[in-house]
């Protein structure tokens, strides 16, 4: 197993294979009553927040308790990085306290890579700028797999702001690694210019994707966007490239609709889809737990101190 | 100016090749090569062993960051013009973005002096367009060309003058005087927030795009400013090979067009952002393989004209950060002849005569170093004269360069205040061994030698 998960190019097909499986029966333990493992008692996992991201905090905060780690939250808010510390400088505090594993959130793409250069613990990629998730990615290609029972084949329609999105580069590696066949639509405005040479298929047409769809993915869009010019209105966008109940009929019967959440309900996801049956959107919630528990487990389970 | 003890006896330097050519001895002797042939004797001259060496005539930098006023953190005028020295360099052009901006006759002159003090080699400042690089009103472009310091090349070096009729009021002011308007070539809306080369890479990487677009559509308008007005236009930094065609194209047409590539364009590529490494971050940013071999090829037909190393120091504060928070910049000065080296001479596109053309005899031609800019403004003596042929009479400012060394880049033992070279590691053939500045030796045995 690799030392840190930067981006979800670094995991090999066994690798996010076995950490779907983990992640499996972590989630099957934890319909028992008490549930709580000892795996990484003794150890540290720092959260280091750059960015307010309460729903994935929690949710590594939750996975590290719930195997015993001691968690520390470190925000960037009111410490001492608000004050101008580098994050070498907070990175060789981490290392002095004893970090095994540090969760990192920043608004710089690369951030995690740097901040591995300057700790011997293992660094969890929480979403770096507009860089990658790997982590989101896995619980998608888990709630994925978990509804449709596999990922090999997959026909997967990922929408929206693909230029600043995350969520989107890392699903479209860990999705091509597993299998799935992943085509992007956007307006061409939100796409990288060398979308081409992506593992991947391009369209500006949803509604001639949505019919040959397993998996629709829904990406946040950010009004703001409007103001460079991205697109003229959010009403435009909306209109083109947002899901509604019409749309969404488009989908074959067995289709799921997926969004990384936080949703803008009206704009890229009208309020009826997102509340359907055929959203996961609450699952992947919930299976953001299970994934960071296997994550944490599988970096940090193997090294010395285990328990 | 640095006139000592040795000026007298001169020195006597042996076996040297210049331009790589057949070997022979120069006589270095009040500041101009007294003599050149086999067997030369001189009382009282120091010998210098220079078999193997090739000599090329001291080479002229059009962009170099010295950072004093402001930044002494990073760089002074006397440890940069020590790092020229090491580099081979005998004179260069001080970019105007200090603190405060070279905008007036005051700054350049104080920036003038403290080169003539430093004595490593001729500094001769860069007046900046607008007053306090604002780009929107011209500083006082008349006042710093009459200054001591006299001016002659004026950017802004780090922003783009891209209002255009600023731009074309620039290029058409500064006829008065024989002055060249150096353009960075950046569109500025088309790079907000840029922090590498757009394309693959950047889209990988999730890091803000510089198209390539927003460097071409600059050069195309003022290439056609600077014919519409007959002025004189330099382009800073040439990094793409759109770029390329278009430069191609304006000098076809006869206009007065000249540019520049920096070292680490012409051998580096935009993939090394991969690391997340800000040492690789720089503005514009390192290209595509395609582009560095557009550039090298241009390089060597003549296209652009020459080598500038836009030696960039920052101290690692401002490069050990997240990617989006460094400085954009690299240092060049001591890596910039061996980086030629590796990417134009070893690989067939030029000689060494190509080499002393594209770093030291054009660039100071477009600084108005190498004499002619003298005689066309009855400017008074004092304005130094570089890139000239090494030959009997010439002012004896050359550089001594061992082709046979190799070794890797350790930016540890720079003289350079600081230590952003992109080439750390690297194995580059070649080793500056002496710099003569006006018979001077600024650099023995690969070291300092005052």
């Amino acid at each position: 197993m690799i030392r840190h998960l930067i981006s979800a190019a670094d995991l090999s097909r066994d690798d996010a294979l076995l950490i779907l499986d983990t992640a499996g029966e972590l989630a099957q333990m934890a319909d028992r009553p008490i549930f709580k493992l000892p795996t990484l008692r003794g150890r540290t996992v720092v959260n280091l927040f750059y960015e307010d991201s309460t729903r994935t905090r929690i949710s590594f905060e939750a996975a590290a308790k719930r195997l015993s780690a001691d968690v520390i939250n470190f925000s960037a808010k009111g410490s001492s990085v608000a004050k101008g510390e580098s994050l070498k400088d907070t990175a060789l505090t981490l290392e002095a306290m004893g970090a095994d594993a540090v969760v990192i959130r920043h608004g710089a793409s690369g951030a995690p890579h740097r901040l591995a250069g300057w700790v011997r613990g293992s660094v969890v990629n929480a979403g770096d700028g507009t860089h990658e998730h790997p982590t989101q990615a896995l619980l998608d290609a888990f709630t994925m797999r978990s509804r449709l029972g596999r990922l090999e084949g997959l026909r997967v329609t990922i929408v929206g702001d693909v230029l600043h999105s995350r969520v989107a580069r890392s699903n479209v590696l860990l999705l091509h690694t597993l299998g799935a066949d992943v085509t992007l639509v956007a307006p061409p405005t939100l796409l990288p210019v060398a979308v081409g040479t992506w593992p991947c298929e391009v369209s500006y047409d949803l509604d001639a994707e949505l019919p040959k769809t397993d998996v629709v993915m829904m990406l946040r869009v950010q009004a703001e966007r409007m103001n460079a010019a991205y697109f003229p209105t959010v009403r435009e966008y909306s209109r083109r490239y947002g899901l509604d109940g019409s749309r969404m009929a488009l989908l074959p019967e067995h289709a799921i609709v997926m969004h990384p959440g936080p949703m803008n309900r009206g704009v890229e996801i009208a309020a009826d889809v997102a509340d359907s049956a055929r959203s996961t959107i609450v699952e992947q919630v919930a299976n953001g737990v299970s994934i960071r528990m296997a994550v944490l487990y599988l970096l940090l389970g193997g090294s010395e101190a285990s328990a | 100016m640095t006139a000592g003890n040795d000026a007298s006896t001169g020195w006597i330097i042996r076996g040297a090749q210049p331009l790589g050519g057949p070997a022979t001895d120069l006589l270095v002797r009040d500041g101009v090569i007294a003599e050149m042939g086999a067997g030369l004797s001189a009382s009282g001259a120091t010998e210098v062993d220079a078999a193997g060496l090739v000599a090329l005539p001291g080479l002229v930098d059009l962009h170099t960051h010295l950072r004093e006023p402001g930044r002494e953190d990073a760089e002074t005028v006397l440890s940069g013009t020590a790092a020229a020295a090491m580099g081979g360099y005998t004179a260069v052009h001080a970019m105007a973005n200090t603190d405060p901006v070279a905008d007036t006759a005051g700054v350049v002159e104080q920036i003038w002096r403290l080169g003539r003090r430093a004595g490593y080699c001729d500094v001769r400042p860069v007046g900046a367009v607008t007053a306090g690089l604002g780009g929107s009103r011209l500083a006082e472009l008349g006042a710093m060309a009459d200054s001591a310091a006299r001016v002659r090349v004026f950017s802004d070096d780090g922003k783009c003058v891209s209002d255009a009729v600023l731009m074309r009021r620039a290029l058409e002011y500064v006829k008065a005087f024989d002055g060249v308007i150096a353009q960075h070539a950046q569109e500025p809306r088309l790079t907000e927030a840029a922090q590498m080369n757009e394309g693959e890479w950047s889209g990988r990487l999730g890091l803000a795009g510089w198209p390539a677009v927003a460097e071409e559509a600059i050069i195309a308008r003022d290439c056609l400013l600077a014919a519409h007005v007959g002025s004189a236009l330099h382009i800073c930094h040439v990094s793409t090979a759109g770029s390329v065609e278009i430069i191609r194209w304006a000098k076809s047409k006869g206009w007065r067009v000249t540019a520049e590539v920096t070292p680490h364009h012409l051998l580096l590529t935009d993939e090394l952002a991969a690391s997340y490494d800000p040492v690789y971050k720089v503005n514009p940013p390192l290209r595509t393989a395609a582009d560095v071999t557009a550039l090298r090829q241009a390089l060597a037909d003549g296209t652009i004209d020459c080598v500038a190393t836009d030696h960039a120091p920052h101290p690692l504060e401002d490069k050990e950060t997240e990617w989006p928070a460094a400085a954009f910049g690299m240092t060049g000065l001591e890596t910039a002849l061996r980086v030629v080296h590796e990417s134009m001479v070893d690989t067939g596109l030029l000689d060494w005569a190509g080499v002393a053309d594209r770093m030291s005899v054009r660039p100071a031609a477009i600084g108005r170093l190498d004499g002619t800019g003298v005689a066309s403004t009855g400017a008074p003596d004092g304005t130094p004269v570089h890139g000239c042929a090494l030959g009997t009479g010439a002012p004896a400012n050359l550089v001594l360069y061992d082709p046979a060394s190799s070794e890797p880049v350790d930016p540890r033992i720079h003289v350079s205040r600081s230590r952003n070279s992109p080439f750390a590691g690297m194995r580059l053939p070649g080793r500056v061994q002496a710099t003569f500045l006006r018979g001077v030796p600024t650099v023995l045995d690969g070291k300092l030698a005052r």
